[in-house]
C-alpha cells in the first residue's frame, strides 16, 4: 500500500509509455492536458454531464474528468490525437468534416471516441444503436443529425474499405 | 480541482477496511460519485482508499443452486450487458441499462451506484443542509420539483439508483464487510429514511463496504421489468421509475414485488401496488388498482405533485407490459 500526495504515475497513451509525478487529486483530464500537452480532451463540466473529456479505456468510452491517472495504470488509454495513423484522419474525423459535423468543435472529440468504440463492436449500427452509444456526449451546435450521419457514412466507408462520396440528400439537405 | 488527499491502493478487503478506519478516509470503487462530490465540495477527503484492484470484488457469475453472484466492482455496463442477468432478470438488466451515460457505466461500479450520494441540488450545491449537518432541508419549501413524495422527513431526497429498486424486486441479498466481520442484509434493509438518520442513506456502519450482491434464483413464472421516466432521453435520473417482479402461475399473480424509484430517500416497496397485483390475472383493472395503491399516501411538496399521475401511468404501462411472458 502506499499513501503519498505525489504519485509516480505510468501510464500508457495512445501507444507510449509516459512516466510522470503528479498530485494524485489530480484527474486525468488534467493531467492529458496540463502535463502532457494533449489538449485535444476537452474539458467542459468537469461533473460528468457532457462527454466533451471523453477517452478510450481498453476501447471503451469513459470520462477523464471522473478518473484518476493512477487508477489507469496498466491500462490502455487513447486520446482523440491517437485516432489518426500513418499521416492520414480516421474515417470518423474524415466522415465529420465532409458532412460538417463539427460546427464550433468542441465536443467532437468525445464524439469521435465513443463513435469508435461503437464501430469496433458494430460495423453497421442501426440509427437507434448510435443514438444510444452518443447518448453521454452533447453538443450545443450542430442538432446532432449532421454527427448521427457522419457516423453512418464513416461506418459504410470502413465496411466497403474505400472512400465512398457522401449522397448529395446528406450533403445538401432533402 | 479537488482538495488533496492521500490515495491508498488496497490489495485486500481486509487492507480497505483497516484503510477506512482513518478519520476523512473515503473509498474509491469507480470514483464517479466520489470524484463528483469532492469536486464539488460535498466532503473533503483526508485519504481515497481504492478497492478497484481487488480482484474477488469484481465479476458476475452464476452459484451453484442458481443464484447470481454480482460482485460490487462489477459495472453498470457489464451488468447490462449480461447474458444471465438479461436472460433471468430483465427488471435489473434494464435498470442498469438506463441508468447514466454510456461512459458512466463503463465506469460507475454497483456497489456504488448502491452506495452514491443524493443528488439534491442543494446538497451537491453550496448548502449546508441538514444532511451535511445544518440546520435546514432547503428544498422543503425551495426548488423542490425533483424531491421526494414519500418518506421525507427533515429532508426529501429522493434515491438515486436505478439498480436498487431492481435489487429489491429481486429480493436479493448484499454482503458488507467492516470492522467487526462480515454480514448479509437484505437490499431492502440497506437503505435507510431521513427519520432514521438524516446524514446518511445507507445502513452501512463506518468503515464497512459492499463486497457483493446475490440474486436468488429466479422462481418458475418469473416476469419483471423496469420502467423509467426522465426528462431527457439521453441519458437522465428518473422523475420517477418502477421496479416489478411478478410470479405468475395458472395464469394468476402468485408473488409480487412493487418497487419505486425516483419517490423517496430510498427505493420505496408500495405493499398497496403487491397486494392489487396478487390473485389477480394481469390486466387493466389489476393495473388501475395497483398503480391507484402505488399513489395512496403520497405527499407532494409545492414543486412536484405532477410525479404523483406520473408514477401511476408508469406503473400501470409496468404492470401492463407484464401480461405476456
Ligand atoms: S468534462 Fe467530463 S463529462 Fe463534462
Ligand atoms: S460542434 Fe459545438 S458543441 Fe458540438
Amino acid at each position: 500500500m502506499s499513501s503519498l500526495s505525489k504519485l509516480r504515475v505510468r501510464l500508457r497513451v495512445n501507444g507510449e509509455e509516459h512516466e510522470m509525478l503528479v498530485p494524485v487529486e489530480k484527474t486525468l483530464l488534467e493531467v492529458l492536458r496540463e502535463d502532457m500537452g494533449l489538449t485535444g480532451t476537452k474539458h467542459g463540466c468537469e461533473l460528468g454531464e457532457c462527454g466533451a473529456c471523453a477517452v478510450l479505456v481498453d476501447g471503451k468510452p469513459v470520462l477523464s474528468c471522473l478518473a484518476l491517472p493512477v487508477e489507469l495504470e496498466g491500462h490502455e488509454i487513447m486520446t482523440v490525437e491517437g485516432l489518426a495513423a500513418a499521416g492520414r484522419m480516421h474515417p470518423l474525423q474524415e466522415a465529420f468534416a465532409d458532412l460538417g459535423a463539427a460546427q464550433c468543435g468542441y465536443c467532437t472529440p468525445g464524439f469521435l471516441l465513443a463513435a469508435k468504440s461503437l464501430l469496433e463492436q458494430s460495423s453497421d449500427p442501426t440509427r437507434d444503436e448510435i443514438k444510444d452509444a452518443l447518448a453521454g456526449n452533447l453538443c450545443r451546435c450542430t442538432g446532432y443529425i449532421k454527427i448521427y450521419e457522419a457516423v453512418e457514412l464513416a461506418a459504410r466507408r470502413m465496411r466497403s474499405g474505400s472512400e465512398t462520396a457522401p449522397e448529395q440528400a446528406v450533403l445538401y439537405g432533402r | 480541482m479537488m482538495g488533496s488527499f492521500s490515495y491508498v491502493r488496497a490489495g485486500s478487503v481486509k487492507q480497505a477496511v483497516a484503510a477506512l478506519a482513518h478519520d476523512g478516509a473515503r473509498l474509491h470503487a469507480g470514483g464517479t460519485d466520489l470524484l463528483g462530490c469532492l469536486r464539488d465540495r460535498v466532503f473533503d477527503a483526508g485519504s481515497v482508499v481504492s478497492i478497484s484492484g481487488i480482484e474477488e470484488l469484481g465479476g458476475i457469475a452464476a452459484l451453484s443452486g442458481g443464484s447470481v453472484r454480482i460482485g460490487a466492482l462489477a459495472t453498470l455496463a457489464e451488468i447490462a450487458s449480461h447474458p444471465l442477468i438479461r436472460e433471468r432478470y430483465p427488471v435489473l438488466a434494464e435498470a442498469a441499462a438506463s441508468a447514466a451515460s454510456p461512459q458512466l457505466r463503463n465506469q460507475g461500479t454497483i456497489g456504488g451506484n448502491l452506495c452514491q450520494r443524493p443528488r439534491c441540488w442543494y446538497f451537491r450545491g453550496d448548502f449546508i443542509c441538514t444532511r451535511k449537518g445544518g440546520s435546514l432541508c432547503y428544498a422543503f419549501d425551495g426548488e423542490n420539483r425533483y424531491h421526494c413524495i414519500f418518506g421525507g422527513d427533515g429532508c426529501y431526497i429522493v434515491h438515486p439508483s436505478d439498480a436498487a429498486p431492481a435489487l429489491v424486486a429481486l429480493d436479493a441479498q448484499v454482503s458488507i464487510a467492516g470492522p467487526g466481520g462480515s454480514r448479509t442484509i437484505a437490499v431492502e434493509d440497506l437503505h435507510i429514511l431521513p427519520k432514521q438518520d438524516i446524514r446518511r442513506e445507507t445502513s452501512l456502519e463506518a468503515g464497512e463496504i459492499v463486497t457483493e450482491i446475490v440474486v436468488p434464483p429466479p422462481r418458475a413464472g418469473l416476469r419483471s421489468t423496469y420502467r423509467k421516466v426522465r426528462e431527457r432521453g439521453s441519458w437522465d435520473f428518473a422523475l420517477v421509475s418502477v421496479a416489478i417482479a411478478a410470479v405468475v402461475a395458472a395464469g394468476k399473480v402468485s408473488a409480487a414485488r412493487v418497487v419505486l424509484g425516483g419517490v423517496a430517500p430510498k427505493p420505496w416497496r408500495s405493499i398497496a401496488a403487491e397486494a392489487a397485483l396478487i390473485g389477480h390475472a394481469i390486466d387493466e383493472s389489476a393495473a388501475m388498482r395497483a398503480a391507484a395503491g402505488a399513489v395512496e399516501g403520497a405527499q407532494p411538496l409545492a414543486q412536484n405533485a405532477y410525479k404523483v399521475p406520473l408514477l401511476r401511468g408508469a406503473l400501470e404501462e409496468a404492470v401492463m407490459s407484464l401480461a405476456r411472458p
